[in-house]
């Protein structure tokens, strides 16, 4: 990411820039890496040959203006939604007082008021992963990656979260990369979506998604120009699709 | 019709009988076995008979002392030596499963020390710790510490990477790390090792005890 908030990210020939505050989607076949694109970017693993940038300085370690969320759920299970939401602050070293009233808030924010003192346990899955979006958007970070986030949910959960995620993003004006193998998820939440070919893996093309926002994700699907959208894109992800099932 | 409770409470009463007529089967069928002349009274005694002695013990005391001295000194030996067995075990356990050079170093020291057989120990621990309670105690550490250190190690090394990893993301020093990812999933699999391991505790007292041990030695 260089000074002025642009991610650069680069995977064998893989090169992509995403701008402040721009939601950028990736979609491409299973196991082409973009998890793994990911893990570089947030410091969590360590690229085997080349370097990755980010605000002009290569990745060395979690960098903490960087969030992530993952597929799994990765709420604390000892924990309770509370504990759980002020876990970033606390490690960051803010006081516990102050941390508490801003986790109580986050929780509010992601309609989870009344359920402080529960555990993940007593949970469904789309309340963890409103507690998973406090834990991160908390930490107030300018870079936001996300790993197929909602991939876990049924239909209808999924749709709400990606509704509540475009409503937290415009709020905190993070840049986001949303890895998805979703087409119809990256086109609706995305400002740009990239399309990466199989192994390895290379940006085939990059869309710019012209829908006005505030986007509405439950009516937004029938719409024209979305539906034209998703066909041109979904030709270009096809091809991809079916080579690596061809094996190459 | 029966209620739920009502089933749940019948089902509890017979279960409660049905162990109650196991124990009399074994204890009648070894009592009469015995009266009948199946079983040898010399090498396999007969319920009455430890009855009969438990009163007598209880009631005039043992040769070297009353009972419950003997049973607090033997019980005081194996909590001693199981509390400092699992402390010594979960804190080696953690640190060695969270530091690799540590555990790269010291694992092999481990698995040999594992392969001696505990039970050995106790006669050069009576010689060098004497005939009290230390030498008990140093047996009973022995046999608790390497199953707890091994579940410890094994409970941190099997922490979920996803929380590590959402834990990392979030700031977490290595010592918060240590403290509120990892000790918490390791706790399980800590847990479960005390339940086996106080018995090995027991094991070790009384074989110390078997060994050799100071006459009255509390008083």
């Amino acid at each position: 990411m260089t000074p002025n908030g642009e991610i650069l990210s680069a995977l064998e020939d893989f090169d992509l820039t995403i701008a402040p505050g721009e939601f950028f989607a990736i979609v491409g076949p299973t196991g082409c890496g973009k998890s793994t694109t990911l893990g570089l970017i947030a410091g969590l693993a360590r690229p085997q040959a080349g370097e990755v940038t980010l605000f002009d300085a290569p990745v060395d370690g979690v960098d903490r203006r960087v969030g992530f969320v993952f597929q799994q759920d990765a709420v604390f299970p000892w924990r309770s939604v509370l504990g759980n939401v002020m876990a970033g602050p606390l490690f960051r070293g803010v006081p516990k007082a102050k941390a508490e009233s801003t986790a109580r808030d986050w929780i509010a924010r992601v309609g989870l008021k009344g359920f402080e003192a529960h555990y993940p346990h007593q949970l469904s899955g789309g309340m963890r992963k409103r507690v998973a979006l406090a834990q991160t958007f908390i930490n107030n970070p300018q870079v936001l990656l996300m790993d197929e986030p909602f991939s876990a949910l049924d239909v209808q959960t999924r749709e709400l979260m990606q509704e509540e995620l475009l409503q937290l993003w415009a709020d905190a004006k993070s840049a986001v990369l949303f890895v998805t193998h979703d087409l119809d998820e990256a086109i609706l939440l995305a400002d740009r979506v990239a399309v990466l070919t199989t192994r390895p893996a290379r940006v085939k093309s990059v869309h710019t998604i012209d829908l006005p926002r505030p986007r509405n994700v439950a009516t937004l699907r029938y719409d024209e120009k979305f539906i034209a959208i998703a066909r041109s894109i979904s030709d270009d992800l096809r091809e991809e699709v079916l080579r690596a099932r061809a094996g190459h | 019709m029966e209620t739920m409770v009502e089933r749940q409470r019948r089902r509890a009463r017979l279960v409660l009988a049905l162990r109650l007529a196991v124990l009399v089967f074994l204890v009648g069928g070894w009592e009469f076995g015995v009266r009948f002349g199946l079983i040898d009274p010399f090498f396999f005694g007969q319920p009455s008979g430890i009855a009969a002695k438990l009163v007598d013990w209880f009631e005039n005391g043992t040769s070297i002392g009353p009972l419950w001295k003997q049973i607090w000194v033997t019980i005081y030996e194996a909590g001693a030596g199981f509390l400092i067995g699992a402390v010594m075990g979960i804190l080696c356990g953690i640190a060695l499963g969270r530091n690799q050079l540590l555990s790269d170093v010291f694992s092999i020291y481990i698995k040999v020390a594992n392969s001696i057989p505990r039970v050995v120990l106790g006669s050069i621990f009576i010689v060098a710790l004497g005939l009290g309670a230390a030498s008990k105690i140093a047996l009973a550490v022995v046999m608790v510490f390497f199953v707890v250190f091994a579940n410890a190690f094994q409970g941190v090394r099997e922490a979920d990477k996803n929380l590590i990893a959402n834990a990392r993301i979030f700031g977490a020093s290595d010592w918060q790390m240590t403290r509120a990812v990892v000790i918490p999933s390791a706790l399980s699999w800590i847990l479960a090792s005390l339940h086996v391991s106080f018995g090995f505790a027991l094991v070790g007292a009384i074989v110390g005890e078997f060994l050799g041990a100071a006459k009255a030695w509390a008083s």
